[in-house]
């Protein structure tokens, strides 16, 4: 290939070089569109038995009703995801009131105030925190946590309970938010910080005020993921939350106002979304029966509340974007 | 702090108010010599851990007039803008010796606030770093964070004029300062540093991430600035320093300050060798 006088070798590459090259944009392709792929057939399945489901159960009764018993022993199923719903959002609500501003505060501690030495041990320790198998922290709410809440806080807390379980989800998503919110901030220029100091900011002005709105996009998607991992959460709730589907009482206010009150549904039991699924898939499933189906029809539910979050998110987010 | 008696080599001291007020009338003419030291340093050394970069430097920084750091890179200009506001204090290995004066109060007393401090004086950096917030937001910044809260629409339109910005972007006060050009920043920089009224700003090498066009906008307006605040700029042109400052410290590697004088001095007849030749470019 290469000329024989003096000029730069600037001919096309053929032969080895190129197929070299080639190969590697095919192989990078094929594992984007497995990925791809993988994605859509899931989203395909749910649709196709979610739609055998709700050719059965009407849409509206499966998202109004407020029984959720797929196999009764004595025959009439009902198919009300209400209370599921209410299990989700409870556990999922309660989670996040711990993980995202413990998570976000450990974040700017480790990025603007932890000294290099704290920093190496705190990291490492919050990365073991992320872990532990899930099914340690189930236990852990039920055998430790629980027990103390009742003998101190909440003395009518039943043994299974939506507070053990949304507090040990709380606790194990905060790695999440803590360190994808640390990267964001780390990544903020230290010029932004000098500019702020030369302004005469105190350390703690220019991590709220420049910092963390610099780098909200970052922990905006660890808000995501951390919160997307509780709606999903299905260890800890079977094992410290019961798997009990139950409506909270609603009760009549003075005013004529019904309202639920807030501890009939932490301090009982209850059942999220996900463990209505393990709980059919659990049994002897049979495919093309109803309860079979139902699951798909709850795993689009999940897909469906997963995605608005999802992109009400990314809309906040993009309000308060401040990018470097 | 800020009204401690000064105490200069220089005759009025200005520890009256009238008195300062007819120093002041009188200082719009940059020719005469000022009357009033606005930063000192005193026998001041500065290390970074066992390293000296800073080498018992002494010398009076007059008010409201463009004072050139200018010397070879690394013989400690910026670590000596740096002490003057403290920005060193978040060196963990930097230790300072010796005083840095201002308004007759050594900065270095246990009882100084640096971020108090800090508020008086602004600090524009060699690479424009406006934050990624709104033209608007940059400015008002350094008024928020000290409890302004009236004026504030008013206060950042008069800075933005004081950087000779405003009339290009008076219409984009709600865009985001990272939309303009090089040369736009760093004037947005220089307005959000003026925008809380400091007494001093300092300046490290604020013109050489510019172009030339860019840069020359910059040098104008410094020439401004010096009517109402006190300049300290380091750059490592020389022709800049001539153009721009009034009085000139000529820095040697070792942080070892060699001549400080007028600045037609320092470029026309200076006292040392060793200046003469880094000014001719002989080496450095
Ligand atoms: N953060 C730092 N840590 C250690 N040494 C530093 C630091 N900043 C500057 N120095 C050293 O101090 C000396 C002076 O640096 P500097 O003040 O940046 O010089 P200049 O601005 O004149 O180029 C140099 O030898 C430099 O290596
Ligand atoms: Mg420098």
């Amino acid at each position: 290939m290469t000329d024989s006088t003096e000029s730069p070798d600037l001919t096309r590459r053929n032969g080895f070089t190129r197929i070299k090259e080639g190969t590697y944009g095919g192989l990078f392709a094929v594992c984007a569109i497995v990925t791809l792929l993988t994605t859509v057939a899931i989203f395909a399945t749910l649709l196709y038995d979610a739609v055998v489901f709700f050719s059965e159960v009407p849409v509206v009764e499966f998202l109004t009703s407020t029984e959720w018993s797929p196999n009764p022993a004595g025959g009439g199923q009902t198919f009300g995801i209400v209370p599921l719903l209410i299990g989700t959002v409870t556990v999922t609500v309660m989670a996040a009131f711990i993980a995202l501003p413990i998570g976000t505060l450990t974040a700017i501690y480790l990025s603007e105030y932890a000294t290099p030495n704290a920093r190496s041990i705190l990291k490492p320790l919050l990365e073991i925190l992320a872990g532990i198998p899930t099914v340690v922290y189930g236990y852990f709410a039920l055998v430790y946590v629980t027990p103390a809440l009742k003998a101190t806080l909440f003395p009518e807390m039943s043994t299974f309970n939506a507070l053990s379980a949304s507090l040990m989800i709380g606790i194990m998503t905060i790695p999440m938010v803590s360190s994808i919110s640390e990267d964001a901030m780390s990544a903020v220029p230290d010029s932004l910080r000098q500019a702020g100091y030369g302004l005469g900011a105190t350390k703690f002005e220019v991590s709220t005020g420049i910092v963390v709105p610099a780098s909200i996009s970052g922990i905006a998607s660890s808000y995501i993921l951390a919160v997307s991992r509780a709606v999903g959460e299905t260890m800890i709730v079977v094992v410290a939350m019961g798997a009990q589907a139950r409506m909270p009482a609603v009760r009549e206010a003075v005013f004529g106002i019904p309202y639920v009150n807030p501890a009939d549904v932490l301090l009982d039991s209850g059942m999220t979304i996900t463990v209505a699924m393990v709980q059919i898939a659990g049994g002897d499933l049979v495919g093309g029966t109803l309860p079979y189906d139902s699951m798909f029809a709850l795993g689009l539910a999940l897909f469906v509340v997963t995605l608005v979050m999802n992109v009400l998110s990314d809309i906040i987010a993009e309000r308060y974007r401040e990018e470097y | 702090m800020s009204n401690t008696e000064t105490e200069t080599k220089t005759e009025s001291d200005g520890s009256d108010s009238l008195i300062t007020t007819d120093v002041q009338a009188e200082q719009n003419d940059r020719s005469a010599p000022s009357t009033r030291t606005a930063v000192a340093a005193r026998n001041l050394n500065v290390y970074y851990g066992d390293e000296q970069a800073i080498k018992d430097v002494t010398m009076d920084i007059p008010e409201k007039r463009v004072t050139a750091l200018i010397g070879p890179s690394g013989c400690g200009k910026s670590t000596f803008l740096r002490t003057i506001n403290r920005m060193n204090d978040m060196i963990d290995i930097c230790r300072v010796e010796g005083d840095v004066e201002f308004g007759g109060k050594n900065v270095y007393d246990p009882d100084v606030d640096p971020v108090a401090l800090r508020r008086k004086i602004g600090m524009v950096f060699q690479k424009p770093n406006p934050f990624p917030k709104s033209i608007r937001d940059n400015v008002a910044y350094g008024l928020k964070i000290q409890g302004f809260d009236s004026d504030v629409d008013a206060r950042v339109e008069e800075s933005l004029k004081g950087a000779a910005l405003y009339e290009e972007v008076k219409d984009q006060l709600d865009s985001s300062g990272l939309e303009l050009s090089g040369g736009q920043q760093q004037r947005l920089c220089i307005a959000r540093a003026i925008a809380p009224d400091p007494e001093v700003i300092l300046m490290d090498e604020p013109t050489s991430a510019l172009d030339p066009v860019a840069a020359s906008k910059i040098e104008d307006l410094i020439d401004d600035l010096a009517e109402e605040y006190t300049v300290i700029i380091v750059t490592h042109n020389m022709q800049q320093a001539a153009r721009i400052s009034d009085r000139t410290a000529v820095f040697l590697t070792g942080g070892e300050l060699v001549e400080y004088d007028d600045t037609a001095k320092i470029f026309e007849d200076p006292e040392e060798q060793r200046v003469e030749d880094y000014i001719t470019g002989k080496f450095g």
